[in-house]
């Protein structure tokens, strides 16, 4: 249903989001940091990004700024994978462009539900 | 009893029929051949094949029966002769001298061994119906590896458990056996 | 629709195994007068990753540990707090403490181990320590603040006013108010009413901004936090107001417009202030402070202590591309040399025979590569198992109060993957003696002339066939008299021997052996050297020892580059043919009668040079024809095996080849003096020998044969 790209530098977490997302119908794009997202977001057009916060290269808030600053990503939901206790993240992310975030550690059942909240 | 000699033809002949009778039916086909005038069989499925007698390697300190080890196609395989298993005095080795091949059950795991029998027979078929049990035999500890005793219209044939023949290092006493398939 | 995560739990592992070794060695470099951020920033992702992770997939009890692990990681990070060389030491206790926990779960066990229970204390009295509120548990948002509200507050209400004013840049956020709008309408029913009095004129108008503003009634049986819930993303970008609206306001209005009185029934105030309490701004919302609650609904899987699953441990390897390629051209050439073979062999005539011969040779070559390639697949880097050692040096030379340097050279060099997951150990305890007994104490080596710091070097090359595996110390060196004394009191060596400085070296090889002058918790209790030889032996390798009193030691380690391929010397007993490990021949001799001396009751000894060697006869242990009989006839072959040499003798050497070891246990059983088989290139099979084996049958007892320097014939 929606092109979605997950960013994590973990592979189980990449795994666990790729394999909830494609059993719901939708076509997942991985990517372990944030340049590695960002040249696959200029690959192709995705409908959703959901990234991890703590990456090598570029971490999640450079992405999402970087994301933000390219035309066809101005208004495209990116939600923050963060965990409780850095709450400041998530305002560090909704400064830096974010739409929301997922607060780890989720279940496959709460992602869902989260991107139905975005997608409709 | 005829005993027929096998030459490199009927050798060929018979790894043909084992290899048809393999893919075919499944068990109760038997391998037959011959140890001191009396006919043996055993289960076709643990037959690999059929060879010549080929010189083998010695092992220091093995049984006598045990004539060493020979080279198959790469792996180390031992020979077992069956007349000195059966404690019967052993041919002089020749061109025509006779090594099946079979595949043992061992624990959990499968292993390949040679038996040096006189001559052998046909592959032939036996089922409930043409098997006698011979309880005196089977479950006698020294001669467990009898599974039971075959007939042919020519003869008796004593249905060996391949398996328990070549696992064990004891003493094997035959004269149960001898007396029941008289000649 | 549930997903099973167990399916993810192994990559979680095994991500998380490579991120613990990368916090190791990243926490071994980190200088903690001169901190490098990056590598700080390293440890923090390191430990951040398995505690999300563990948490996703429910193992509570590493993700609980990793925490704390983390807080104080962040505080180091956020330059909050100053890293001591003390939290690195328990930094890399934790990293043990994590590893141990995975190892655990990973075998389907619990987790729950007492160490971790310790190291938390010690994290919770550092954080502690700081005045300023770190500690994370603390930290809760004041997002989460909001959503902490305890249901039965909160009164379930049929009808909400809700008042939704966003920032003008709401949009730029990816948000969109009408997704929210619909996720309220799957709530109950929803009515909106947009406000259009922000939009300004069309030519000021910017495309991108938010000027809407809504006025939402929702009817539906919620509390208010589940519809702040909706909000929560852009509640600090908007003005949000949520007012139910109240039964009690209802029930008003409806008596209200009922004009008929209801005669004696007069409803006391009371009852219609009622139901205000129990909604709008009286509304109590307990936030649980302190507590990490958590949002949603989460089946957290807490491994139970089951059995031990009996994992099938299926050994794999990770082989680099360019050796599948390579072995892929060799298996072109291959098929090409044998097609080439076909050709001839189907038309031979004797004027093709060099064509024949060529082939033959090139068939021999490409046979020769593809063994190499091959080998070459199951050959890891000596890396693998070097990488242990930068934190045992470490942390050993801390608990002993040494200053140790560790030097690691030619890690990338290649051997066995078997040969070194066994080399590993005897290595281990090779290290460990350099640095208890070699490396001295700081004080003694100033008082040397040495530097402070003692350097270890590990070197490993490849040198003829083998793979050479050094340890080499500048510490105090091997004390010979101290060997000597030892040597004497355990019966091998005479008192007022004098032995070549090599013999008095080898000598901390023999079973029983240690000078330490005390028995350290490492190494020392005389069961070491004995066992690493024999091990060594054991993977067809050798190990020597050189020293120089004073200046240091070198353990030189030399192994074959595969279990699977033996140097061997083949030799002839009578009509047999069988092959001994190259390795263990110490040298062959002619030997006449004057060097043979018979003991009754015993085997025969060879006099060589000054000790006693026993005579193993063949034709005797293993009842076969000898073919020669006298000792002069024949030739003595000293061997090595189970720590002491022995002649075997035999009619003759033939060829040295290098043999490919089959197995005789594979269809037969274990043969005592024998280690494996071969087939030789006339295509017969002939047996590899086993020293130690043929030691055992022929019954030769250690140790009892002196050493001796003077020619007076003694004998045992």
């Amino acid at each position: 249903m929606a092109k979605i790209l997950a960013v994590d530098d973990s592979a189980s977490m990449r795994q666990m989001v790729s394999f909830t997302l494609k059993g719901a119908g939708h076509e997942v794009v991985e990517a372990s940091d944030g340049k590695q997202a960002l040249d696959k977001a200029g690959e192709i057009q995705v409908d959703l990004v959901l990234s991890d916060v703590n990456m090598p290269v570029m971490d999640g808030i450079e992405l999402v700024k970087a994301l933000r600053a390219l035309p066809n990503y101005k208004f495209t939901p990116i939600l923050m994978l963060t965990t409780e206790s850095a709450g400041d993240k998530k305002m560090e992310g909704k400064r830096a462009g974010a739409t929301g975030w997922l607060v780890k550690p989720f279940n496959p059942e709460q992602l869902l539900a989260t991107i139905k909240k975005v997608l409709g | 009893m005829t005993e027929k000699k096998t030459d490199a033809a009927e050798l060929a002949r018979i790894n043909g029929e084992i290899e048809e009778a393999i893919t075919h039916e499944p068990s109760e086909q038997y391998l037959t051949f011959y140890v001191d005038k009396e006919e043996y069989g055993v289960d076709i499925l643990s037959v690999q094949e059929i060879r010549g007698w080929e010189p083998a390697t010695a092992i220091p300190n093995a049984p006598d029966y045990v004539k060493g080890v020979i080279n198959l196609r790469g792996t180390v395989v031992p020979i077992i002769d069956l007349r000195r298993r059966f404690g019967i005095k052993q041919f002089d080795y020749s061109s025509v001298t006779v090594v099946i091949v079979v595949k043992v059950k061992a624990g959990n795991r499968e292993k390949v061994m040679g038996i040096v029998v006189d001559a052998v027979s046909e592959v032939s078929n036996f089922d409930h119906s043409n098997i006698q049990a011979a309880p005196e035999l089977t479950d006698n500890k020294n001669t467990a590896f009898v599974k039971g005793l075959g007939s042919t219209e020519e003869s008796m044939v004593i249905l060996l458990d391949i398996n328990k023949l070549l696992s064990t290092d004891e003493d094997l006493d035959l004269s149960g056996i001898r007396q029941a398939t008289p000649a | 629709m549930s997903i099973d995560l167990s399916q993810f739990h192994q990559v979680f592992f095994e991500e998380s195994y490579e991120g613990l070794d990368a916090m190791e060695s990243a926490l071994l470099n980190l200088q903690p007068d001169n901190v490098d951020p990056e590598t700080v920033n390293e440890i923090f992702r390191a430990a951040h990753s398995i505690k999300g992770g563990s948490g996703t997939f429910g193992f509570s009890g590493v993700a609980d540990f990793t925490h704390v692990v983390e807080t104080l990681l962040d505080e180091i990070r956020s330059g909050k707090r100053k890293i001591t060389s003390e939290t690195v030491d328990l930094f890399l206790k934790s990293v043990d403490c994590i590893r141990r926990m995975i190892q655990l779960l990973d075998a389907g066990k619990s987790c729950d181990i007492p160490e971790a229970k310790t190291l938390k204390a010690q994290y919770e009295d550092i954080l502690e320590r700081d005045e300023e509120p770190s500690s994370a548990t603390d930290n809760i948002s004041s997002d989460t603040a909001t959503m902490i509200a305890s249901s039965d507050a909160d009164s379930l209400v049929k009808k909400w006013r809700i008042g939704f004013k966003p920032e003008l840049d709401v949009l730029r956020t990816g948000n969109d108010p009408l997704r929210m709008f619909r996720e309220l309408a799957e709530l109950g029913a929803l009515q909106v009413k947009a406000d259009v009095s922000r939009v300004p004129q069309i030519s000021t108008i910017d495309p991108e901004a938010c000027y809407l503003s809504w006025q939402l009634e929702l009817c539906a049986d919620v509390s208010k936090s589940s519809i702040e819930e909706v909000f929560e993303w852009v509640i600090d970008e908007c003005e949000l107001t949520i007012e139910p609206l109240t039964d009690a306001n209802n029930v008003t209005e409806a008596l209200t417009e009922k004009s008929e009185p209801v005669p004696t029934q007069k409803v006391p105030e009371s009852a219609l202030n009622e139901p205000e309490p129990l909604t709008g701004s009286k509304t109590i919302v307990s936030v649980v402070g302190g507590v990490d609650v958590e949002p949603g609904v989460r089946n957290l899987v807490e491994k139970q202590a089951t059995p031990d699953k009996s994992k099938v441990e299926v050994s794999s390897i990770r082989v680099g591309i360019d050796k599948v390629d390579s072995l892929i051209n060799m298996v072109g050439e291959l098929v090409i040399t044998q097609s080439m073979l076909g050709e001839l062999g189907r038309d031979f005539s004797m004027e093709r025979l060099p064509k024949l011969l060529e082939g033959l040779d090139q068939l021999s070559q490409n046979t020769r590569e593809l063994q190499e390639s091959v080998m070459r697949i199951r050959m890891l880097p000596i890396s693998f198992t070097f990488s242990r050692f930068p934190r045992l040096v470490h942390d050993l030379s801390r608990s002993m109060g040494k200053k140790i340097e560790l030097k690691m050279l030619g890690e990338q060099t290649e051997l066995d993957k078997t040969v070194m997951e066994r080399i590993g150990d005897p290595l281990v305890h090779l290290v460990r003696n350099s640095l208890d007994h070699g490396i001295e104490q700081p004080e003694d080596r100033l008082k040397a002339g040495k530097s402070e710091v003692g350097t270890i070097t590990l070197n490993a090359f490849h040198q003829s066939g083998s793979i050479v595996i050094q340890i080499i110390d500048d510490g105090a060196g091997l004390n010979k008299t101290k060997i000597m004394d030892k040597a004497v009191k355990n019966g091998l060596v005479a008192e007022g021997d004098s032995l070549p400085d090599e013999q008095i070296h080898d000598l901390i090889f023999k079973p029983g052996f240690s000078t330490a002058d005390h028995i350290s918790e490492l190494s020392g209790r005389g069961v070491g050297m004995d066992v690493v030889r024999r091990n060594i032996n054991e993977l067809n390798g050798s190990v020597e020892v050189e020293s120089v009193e004073g200046q240091g030691s070198t353990f030189t380690i030399r192994l074959p580059l595969t279990l699977a391929i033996l140097d061997g010397q083949l030799i002839r007993v009578g009509d047999h043919v069988y092959i001994l490990p190259l390795i263990s021949i110490i040298e062959s001799i002619q030997s006449f009668q004057g060097m043979v001396h018979r003991v009754v009751g015993g085997c025969d000894l060879l006099r060589l040079r000054n000790e006693y060697v026993p005579i193993i006869r063949l034709s005797d242990i293993f009842n076969i024809k000898p073919g020669v009989q006298e000792i002069e006839d024949g030739l003595l072959v000293v061997v090595e095996g189970d720590n002491m040499k022995v002649a075997i003798f035999v009619d003759d050497l033939e060829a040295q080849q290098q043999v490919v070891i089959k197995s005789l246990e594979e269809n037969y059983k274990k043969v005592d003096g024998v280690s494996g088989a071969t087939i030789l290139g006339d295509g017969t099979v002939s047996l590899i020998l086993d020293i130690s084996g043929l030691i055992k049958l022929a019954g030769v007892q250690r140790n009892e044969y002196k050493l001796v320097s003077s020619d007076d014939g003694r004998a045992a």
